[in-house]
């Protein structure tokens, strides 16, 4: 069963900070290991967070645990920087629930 | 017989309909409050996050890449959370409550082998933590209320647009149906009666 347990999967320069707070970090090079690496932890871990660049590699997993409670799984930038994908999830969802991006349009008029 | 079960239906589908339509509201009414703090959170961590593996980066650069590895391969806490779900609208979602082990040190290393710099990116990145956890929990939910609105969204229309409709269609057929046939039963009986009256005539 999983035990509360936070893991970090993404690019060695952007996890390898993580690892001194006491979290568990996996780097991951390319699409194979990360789509691995991420499908794996699912199993064991409540919390994973996943560079940008991963995000996209395992999208297909990442897809399929939206739905559920856990794991959660949350896009976080990369020491490179971010792609603006954790604020287009956002988008996604308002869209997905309210059938229109309202949240968006207001702060741009203001 | 059948009109009568089909009436029955026919209520609880609108009672159903109603429901679920309130449901649809109230959880739109949350999942706003939710995306608006959702957005913020994301906004803010972001930032931060930024910001401190920018000094990480920058604390690799400085000291070399062996002494950062060794310097932090071996932490002394263990971030631990004690996960629970918490049900919004009959949708279960994840709150995370941090749970540090005690007796850790933050630095698990020498401060003589590492610069500053590496000090204070991982400090601000334990500060983070609990803001990232706390994102993560508010992200799920968000993500877990979009979807049930979806779903309840299609129940609401199934309800409207193709049960009820179908069920009316339905009660108003069999209502002419038994009405025609009342009626053809009177005009035989008044005919009857005509035609006894004549043969009475008759004789």
């Amino acid at each position: 069963m999983r035990d509360g347990l936070i893991a970090v999967v993404g690019d060695k320069d952007s996890v390898l900070a993580f690892k001194a707070i006491g979290v568990d970090v996996f780097p991951v090079s390319d699409e194979e290991e990360a789509k691995e690496r991420v499908h794996a932890l699912a199993r064991t871990h409540s919390v994973i967070f996943v560079t940008e660049q991963v995000a996209i590699w395992a999208e297909m997993y990442l897809k399929r645990y939206k739905a559920r409670a856990y794991p959660v799984v949350v896009p976080i930038p990369s020491a490179e920087g971010g792609m603006g994908l954790g604020v287009s999830g956002i988008r996604a969802n308002v869209e997905k629930a309210i059938g229109a991006d309202i949240l968006f349009n207001k702060e741009d008029k203001q | 017989m059948e009109l009568r079960r089909l009436k029955d239906r026919l209520k609880t589908a609108t009672r159903g309909h109603k429901l679920l339509k309130d449901k649809s509201d109230e959880m739109i009414r949350r999942f706003m409050l939710y995306i608006r703090e959702n957005l913020r959170l994301r906004e803010e961590v972001e930032g931060e996050l930024q910001a401190s593996l920018n000094s990480f980066m920058l604390a690799r650069a400085v000291s070399s890449d062996a002494a950062i590895e060794e310097a932090v391969s071996m932490p002394g806490t263990r971030l631990k959370l004690s996960a629970s779900s918490q049900n919004i609208m009959s949708v279960d979602v994840p709150v995370f409550e941090i749970t540090k082990e005690e007796g850790g040190e933050l630095y698990p290393y020498s401060f003589a082998t590492v610069t500053a710099e590496l000090d204070g990116a991982i400090a601000s990145l334990a500060e983070l933590m609990p803001k990232l956890l706390k994102l993560a929990e508010v992200e799920k939910t968000c993500n877990m209320l979009a979807d049930e609105i979806e779903k309840n969204r299609r129940r609401v229309n199934a309800l409207e647009y193709v049960m009820i409709p179908q069920l009316e269609e339905t009660i108003k057929y069999i209502t002419m149906k038994l009405d025609e046939n009342e009626r053809g039963a009177t005009t035989r009986l008044m005919k009857v009666k005509s035609m006894l009256e004549q043969q009475n005539g008759v004789q």
